[in-house]
């Protein structure tokens, strides 16, 4: 040990014992002294408290989703029976696919309001560009999120949202068909479209947070604290206060309020699992979930060649703006009330938003053949619900029922094939294991000629991995052809 | 608490201000804390002490949900029929039988087929054997000639009635449970624990 030339450096790095040498060679103190003393303008406030709590739901996103992955299968066939393993078996299946659910919608509700409070304050303004565009990116991102996370339990609700939502993108005009067939992986919605929207959802997306996360956080630190809206955007002249220990603190009791409402959430109301998707289904009436209500409602008066001003231009007009937004709002003002067309801007956009979305609900609860087909839609997931958890019967074992084979000459192959304990490595029906190969197809690869043949007098490469030569009598070596031949 | 300094002239960032924590003594425990610095440490252990029994709160049901398939009771393998125990009255080779299981396999319900045999246990009465070989689970074929069973895999060998004969298997053939319903024999298959002497259940 060289702690002695260690301790020899002197300063705040000299503490002994196991947190000294840790710190020596870590610098965890600096760490966090770097972490907790940024310094706040204007002091600590609760309407900063927004971004750590979107901090702490997407690790929450990350920590559930991941455990969620144990049971999760990105299939057509498969992923509605491990949702509802997930949902109706595993001990807190329920609850944490719950904590996930809403945590989706927690995050866009606390998303909007980080949005709205740095909007309001002006906290775009001067120096911090780069860190409004990475926001607005992440916000982006956290849309796709949520779009490609609502498919992936498979049921009625997901499969039809999600097949109205990817044709609302063959609208585009030129790529638009283009862009639809590469979200689904084909024309229709299938097994590909679960593994491309679980890969987007599970490695791209989650990838490209983390990436503009550390950029959001990075350019955040390197700007600095906004402040309060009398505050000058390029050069801050209040007095500061760290962000230790009333602003961690205030931002704490939004992390408590989170886990609380999540928590009694997820316990008292569990998001419930609708019946498997059926594509046949033609009386099902999908709408999405809260969130893309307003997009929803939006598109709904947009047909033929207008469609272009609707889809694309206005939507396009929004992004642009909002991307721009510090560069076209150079002023130093930021006091809300001294910025009437931005805040007019705001409250047209919000309210607009809004009312497409009350809009939307108020249009389904008054058209009575909507509003029934919703009530029986809801009726019927709850019955689904009640329903206790039905295994899936495995392909292997359907093949194993299936073989009451017609042949009797095979069948009485399937008995040899048995007793001479071929199965022990060719696995049962010849579906192959770790020792030999799997069967099934053999009867195409090779002629009966060949088969026999083999069987007699095994190749070289069969004699290694430790087939013998068969010493059945000729009638019996026949009946295992017939059999090795009905392996399809 | 609240760290202030005179508001004057500043760049890019207002600059930081004296942290108490500085003048922490770090070589001389005996000296005594400033008293912002003090109150700030006990609040940074109390929230640390939050923080992790909040965590450690929050990892029940995630440590719950993980072990599940460990501590998930086990179905009990059905009684799969074998055929009157008439049948098997008068056996001079052990007569082969294959049996379907159904084993549910975490979401997915699989049925496989295990072969089993019929044979005479040494006082005569009829016993059921598991195919699996005790040794390393291949299965385990009747030799016809040499009136034994002969596992292919490693040359175990073992007597009519299951019982080691030679070959590297550390007991013999494993029995099944089974019974006569209505003069129909039925059988429990059971997986035991390969590579030790004595009969092991394994799920």
């Amino acid at each position: 040990m060289a702690a002695e030339h260690d301790r020899g450096n002197g300063g705040h790095n000299a503490e002994r014992g196991f947190r000294g040498w840790l710190n020596r060679r870590m610098g965890l103190d600096d760490l966090l002294r770097g972490a907790l003393d940024e310094p706040i303008p204007g002091g600590a406030r609760f309407a900063y408290i927004f971004g750590s709590g979107l901090l702490f739901i997407f690790i929450s996103q990350i920590v559930t989703g991941v455990f969620l992955a144990l049971y999760y299968v990105p299939s057509a066939d498969h992923a509605h029976t491990t949702v509802a393993y997930i949902t109706k078996q595993v001990t807190g299946g329920s609850f944490l696919r719950s904590l996930h659910s809403y945590g989706a919608s927690a995050m866009v509700v606390v998303l909007l309001l980080h949005l709205s409070q740095t909007y309001i304050y002006g906290a775009y303004k001067g120096r911090r560009e780069l860190l409004w565009l990475s926001g607005c990116v992440l916000f982006g991102l956290v849309l796709g999120m949520a779009f490609t996370g609502y498919l992936l339990p498979w049921d009625q609700r997901a499969y039809f949202a999600t097949a109205v939502g990817t044709n609302a993108a063959s609208e585009v005009p030129l790529i638009g068909e283009t862009l639809k067939r590469m979200m689904r992986g084909g024309s229709d919605m299938g097994t590909l479209t679960i593994s491309r929207f679980f890969v987007a959802h599970v490695f791209l997306i989650p990838a490209c947070i983390f990436a503009l996360l550390a950029s959001h956080i990075f350019l955040f630190r390197k700007a600095g604290a906004a402040g309060p809206f009398d505050e000058n955007p390029f050069h801050p002249v209040q007095k500061a206060e760290l962000f230790y220990p009333r602003q961690v603190l205030m931002d704490l009791s939004l992390t408590a309020l989170l886990i609380i409402g999540l928590g009694i959430l997820s316990f008292m109301i569990p998001v419930s699992l609708g019946p498997p998707a059926n594509p046949a289904d033609t009386q099902f009436v999908p709408r999405p979930e809260w969130y893309y209500l307003s997009v929803f409602q939006w598109l709904k008066y947009w047909h033929g060649a207008a469609s272009i001003i609707g889809i694309l231009v206005i939507p396009s007009i929004l992004v642009i703006a909002v991307l721009a937004l510090p560069f076209l709002d150079r002023g130093i003002e930021r006091r809300p009330w001294k910025r009437p067309i931005a805040m007019g801007a705001y409250t047209f956009v919000f309210v607009g938003l809004v009312g497409l979305a009350l809009r939307s609900q108020y249009l389904d609860s008054h058209d009575p053949g909507i509003a029934q087909q919703l009530a029986k839609q809801n009726s019927e997931e709850a019955e689904y619900m009640r329903k206790p958890f039905e295994p899936e019967l495995s392909s292997g074992s359907l093949a194993a029922a299936n073989v009451a084979l017609a042949d009797p000459l095979a069948a009485k192959g399937k008995i040899i094939f048995e007793a001479q304990s071929c199965n022990g490595c060719h696995g049962d029906n010849g579906i192959g294991s770790a020792a030999a190969p799997k069967l099934t197809g053999v009867g195409a690869k090779f002629n009966t000629q060949k088969l026999e043949a083999l069987l007699k007098q095994p190749s070289a490469a069969m004699t290694q991995g430790g087939m013998t030569p068969s010493d059945l009598k000729d009638e019996d070596l026949k009946a295992l052809i017939a059999y090795l031949e009905s392996l399809k | 608490m609240v760290q202030e300094r005179k508001g004057k002239d500043m760049n890019e960032k207002p600059e930081v201000p004296n942290n108490p924590r500085d003048c922490e003594p770090a070589q001389n425990s005996e000296m005594l804390h400033s008293s912002a610095a003090g109150r700030r440490s006990f609040l940074g252990v109390l929230l640390g002490m939050g923080s992790a029994c909040v965590g450690a709160l929050l990892s029940v049901p995630l440590v719950r949900f993980a072990i599940f398939p460990l501590i998930r009771e086990t179905t009990d393998t059905k009684w799969a029929p074998l055929g009157p125990l008439n049948d098997f009255s008068s056996l001079s080779d052990p007569a082969v039988r294959t049996i379907q299981i159904e084993q549910l396999d975490g979401w997915r319900r699989a049925i496989s087929e295990r072969a089993v045999y019929i044979t005479k246990d040494p006082q005569g009465q009829v016993q059921v054997l598991s195919s699996v070989c005790p040794h390393l689970g291949c299965t385990v074929p009747w030799n016809r000639e040499k009136k034994q069973f002969a596992c292919p895999c490693h040359n175990a060998i073992f007597s009519s009635d299951g019982a080691r004969i030679a070959g590297p298997a550390l007991r013999g053939m494993d029995t099944l449970e089974s019974k006569v319903d209505d003069g129909q024999l039925q059988v429990r298959f059971q997986y035991f624990r390969q590579l030790v002497a004595t009969k092991e259940v394994i799920g």
